[in-house]
C-alpha cells in the first residue's frame, strides 16, 4: 500500500516540477473556527538542490493525457509509466505534510484524461474536500483546464486561492509547431472568464461582506523559455499583456529542459538557459515593482536582453543623458531606478534624508550597492566620479565583480 | 564609565534606563548580571526591575515612536547581541529629546543598528516559520526540536497557534532550554526534564510518522531538477546549520 503511494508520488512530483510556478503568497485567507492552516504568508519550507524553493505539494493527479505536446513529458506518445492519484490520497498527503510544516498547502495539476471537464471535475473535487470536510485554510493553487465548463472554473475559484492556466509557448505559431491538439484562444478563453469573473466578485464584496471570496491570490501563468525561437522581445511583450489585460499576478519563465529526442526540440544535452530565465525575471520585476515600462526595457530594434548585465543597469547606460541623480533631492521613482538601489534602499534613502544629507558612507551603511551605484549619483560629498562613457561602465562594473554565471557564459553566447 | 546590571529581563532593561536618568549615570555601560565583566575601576549600580519605573518608560517611548519601532526595539532587545543594551539605550536617549520622530533616521548609527538588528531577528524568525519539522508522537502531540541563532520563540509563538488551531504541539528550543507548548487553548512556556526519557523514537511516534517522513523524502528528491543543479544557491537558502532538523536532509 505505502509502496504504491511512494510509486506515484515519485512519478507525479517528477512530471510536476517543470510547472516553476511555487508562490504561496498574494492570498489573505484566514484560519477560522480553529481549523486547520491559513494562507497568508508565502513561506519557503524547503529548497531542493537546485536551488529553487518548495512551498506547495506539487503534483499531477494523473499523468495520462490525450494530448501530444511536444515539449510536455506527460505528452501522449511519450513512453512512461501511467499513474493515477485518488481525491483522497491527495487529501491525505497534503493534510499529513501540511500538519508537520512541511508545506503552505498544495498545487494540483493533471494530464487532461477522458475530456476536460472530467479532469477538472476532480481537481475541484480535492480541492472542495480539503476546504469542506477537512476545514482546510492552507493554500491551494489549481490548474484551470482548457475547455472545462464556466460552472467547473467558478467552483474551482471558490475553493482555490489561485489559479493558473499555462500558455506554455510564447506565440501561437510555436504552440501550433510543439502542440498541434492545442489552440491559443482555448488557452486565453479560462484566463478571460476567470479573469472577468475576479472583477466581478471584488464588485459584489463591496456590496455584501458576506459574498464569498473566489481565489483572493489571482491567476498566474507560465512560458517556456528556449524550446523556441521566440526573442526576449515577444516574450516580455507577452507578460506586458498578461499584466495590463489579464492581470496575471505572475508570469512564471521556465527554462526548457531537454526531456525529448523531437527535432522540433532543442536535443538533450543542451544547457538550460538559466541566465537569460534569470534576465526575463530581472526584466519583469522592473515592470511589477520597478514601474519600468516594457518598451524602456526592450525594443524591436534590440530585442534580445543583455546577458552580460542585469536590464536595469543596461537600462541606465542607455540613458546616461538622466545621470547623475541627486540622492539627497531626487524624486522616490527616480532613485529606484538607479543600478545598485533596490526597492528598500530606495525607500530608506528618502526617509534617512528627510533627517540629514546624505554622503557615500550613509549610503554604504543602509547597504546600498556602491560599486554600481557610484557611476550613477552624487551625494552631499561626492559629486560624480567621472563622465565615463557607458561601455566603459560597463567595462568597470564586469571587472569589478565575478558574476555567479561566469563559467556559463562561454556557452550561452554561442546560441546568439 | 560606571557598570549598570540588570536582571536580562525586557522591563528590567528599562528600569535601568529610568534609573539612568534618575541617578543622572552620565557613562553608563548597561550589562546583564552574571554575563559582565564588572569594571575595576568605576563603580557598579545595580537595577532592581520595577514595573512602574519601567511602565513609564515605555509608555514615553511609544508616544514618541511609530508602533512598527518600538516592535524593533523589542526584537533587537530580545537579539541579546553583545552590547545591544547600550545601543538601545542610545537610540531610546535620542528618541526622548527629539522632538520629531525618528524611527527613519538611517543617517544615525544607532537607528540603523536597530532597524538592521531587529531585520537579522526577523529573518531567523522567519527561518523558524520556514524549517520548523513536527513530527506527530503516539498520543497526538505534533513535536520540534530547534536550535536557533537567537531567542525567537516568543516571536513564532502566534504564527504557530493561529495556524495549527487544531492540534496539540510543542516546539522546543535546546540551545535556551525552554520549548513554547499549545494545548488548543493557549499557548504557554515549557520546560523539559531530559533525564528520564531516553530517545527510544520508534516507542515515542506514530505508527505512520515514519511513512510520512520517507514520503516526504521521496517528494523532496523527485521534485528537484537534476538538470539544474546549484547547489551554493541550495546552501545559502537553506544553511547548514538547520540541516539536523530537516526530515528532507536527513539519510534515508
Amino acid at each position: 500500500m505505502s509502496e504504491r503511494i511512494r510509486e506515484k508520488l515519485t512519478l507525479l512530483a517528477d512530471a510536476a516540477k517543470y510547472d516553476v510556478s511555487c508562490a504561496s503568497s498574494g492570498s489573505d485567507r484566514k484560519n477560522e473556527n480553529k481549523g486547520l492552516g491559513n494562507a497568508s504568508n508565502g513561506i519557503c519550507h524547503a529548497y531542493t538542490e537546485d536551488g529553487r524553493c518548495v512551498s506547495l505539494l506539487k503534483i499531477l493527479l494523473s499523468n495520462f493525457c490525450i494530448y501530444d505536446c511536444a515539449y510536455c513529458i506527460s505528452r501522449k506518445s511519450n513512453d512512461i509509466k501511467r499513474v493515477a492519484f485518488t481525491v483522497q490520497e491527495v487529501v491525505d498527503l497534503t493534510i499529513n505534510f501540511y500538519r508537520r510544516n512541511y508545506i503552505e498547502g498544495l498545487f494540483l495539476s493533471s494530464g487532461i484524461f477522458k475530456n476536460p471537464d472530467y479532469t477538472m471535475e476532480r481537481l475541484v473535487l480535492v480541492a472542495k474536500k480539503l476546504r469542506t470536510e477537512h476545514n482546510f485554510h492552507g493554500y491551494i493553487h489549481l490548474k484551470t483546464i482548457p475547455g472545462a465548463s464556466d460552472e467547473l472554473m467558478q467552483a474551482a475559484a471558490l475553493y482555490a486561492d489561485r489559479l493558473s492556466v499555462n500558455v506554455e509557448m510564447p506565440t501561437k505559431e510555436s504552440l501550433r509547431l510543439l502542440a498541434p491538439d492545442k489552440d491559443r484562444d482555448d488557452m486565453l478563453k479560462p484566463m478571460q472568464y476567470i479573469d472577468k469573473a475576479l472583477i466581478q466578485n471584488q464588485e459584489e464584496k463591496k456590496q455584501f461582506k458576506q459574498a464569498p471570496t473566489l481565489a483572493p491570490a489571482g491567476q498566474s501563468t507560465q512560458m517556456v523559455i528556449g524550446a523556441s525561437p521566440e526573442t526576449d522581445f515577444q516574450v516580455l511583450y507577452m507578460s506586458d499583456y498578461f499584466y495590463r489585460k489579464m492581470h496575471l499576478r505572475r508570469v512564471y519563465y521556465s527554462g526548457y529542459v531537454p526531456i525529448s529526442y523531437d527535432n522540433r526540440l532543442p536535443a538533450i544535452g543542451t544547457p538550460v538557459p538559466i541566465i537569460r530565465e534569470n534576465r526575463l525575471y530581472q526584466a519583469d520585476w522592473l515592470m511589477r515593482f520597478y514601474h519600468f515600462k516594457v518598451h524602456e526595457i526592450i525594443t524591436p530594434d534590440a530585442p534580445l536582453l543583455d546577458m552580460q548585465i542585469d536590464p536595469k543597469l543596461a537600462w541606465a547606460l542607455r540613458n546616461l543623458h538622466l545621470f547623475p541623480i541627486d540622492i539627497n533631492t531626487a524624486d522616490y521613482h527616480l532613485i529606484m531606478r538607479i543600478p545598485g538601489i533596490g526597492l528598500q534602499s530606495a525607500q530608506k534613502i528618502c526617509e534617512a534624508r528627510k533627517f540629514s544629507r546624505l554622503n557615500m558612507h550613509h549610503l554604504q551603511q543602509i547597504g546600498i550597492a556602491i560599486n554600481r551605484a557610484r557611476y550613477f549619483i552624487t551625494t552631499s560629498d561626492v559629486k560624480m566620479v567621472k563622465d565615463y562613457q557607458a561601455d566603459q561602465i560597463k567595462e568597470f562594473i564586469l571587472n569589478e565583480g565575478k558574476s555567479k554565471y561566469a563559467p556559463n557564459f562561454s556557452q550561452q553566447l554561442k546560441l546568439f | 564609565m560606571q557598570t549598570v546590571l540588570y536582571d536580562a529581563s525586557f522591563e528590567g532593561f528599562f528600569t535601568a534606563v529610568f534609573e539612568i536618568y534618575e541617578y543622572r549615570i552620565s557613562q553608563p555601560d548597561i550589562q546583564r548580571e552574571g554575563a559582565a565583566a564588572v569594571s575595576l575601576f568605576g563603580n557598579t549600580h545595580t537595577v532592581h526591575t520595577d514595573r512602574n519605573k519601567a511602565g513609564r518608560v515605555i509608555k514615553k517611548l511609544q508616544e514618541k515612536l511609530y508602533e512598527d519601532a518600538f516592535r524593533q526595539l523589542y526584537w533587537s532587545f530580545l537579539s541579546a547581541q553583545p552590547g545591544i543594551e547600550n545601543t538601545l539605550f542610545r537610540y531610546t536617549r535620542y528618541a526622548l529629546s527629539s522632538s520629531q520622530q525618528i524611527t527613519t533616521d538611517y543617517s544615525n548609527a544607532d537607528v540603523l543598528t536597530i532597524q538592521q538588528t531587529a531585520k537579522k531577528m526577523g529573518r531567523e524568525k522567519h527561518r523558524m516559520e520556514a524549517f520548523i519539522r513536527f513530527q506527530q508522537t503516539k498520543d497526538g502531540l505534533y513535536y520540534a526540536v530547534v536550535s536557533p541563532d537567537f531567542n525567537v520563540l516568543p516571536l513564532i509563538s502566534r504564527h504557530f497557534e493561529e495556524r495549527y488551531a487544531d492540534q496539540r504541539w510543542l516546539i522546543y528550543d535546546t540551545t535556551r532550554k525552554y520549548g513554547i507548548f499549545y494545548d488548543l487553548n493557549t499557548v504557554s512556556e515549557v520546560s523539559i526534564d531530559f533525564t528520564t526519557s531516553p530517545q527510544d523514537t520508534a516507542a515515542i511516534y506514530d505508527e505512520k510518522e515514519a511513512l510520512y517522513q520517507s514520503l516526504w523524502q521521496t517528494y523532496f528528491n523527485s521534485t528537484n531538477i537534476t538538470a539544474r543543479k546549484n547547489m551554493p544557491l541550495h546552501i545559502r537558502h537553506m544553511p547548514r546549520r538547520y540541516w539536523k532538523y530537516l526530515t528532507e536532509k536527513k539519510p534515508y
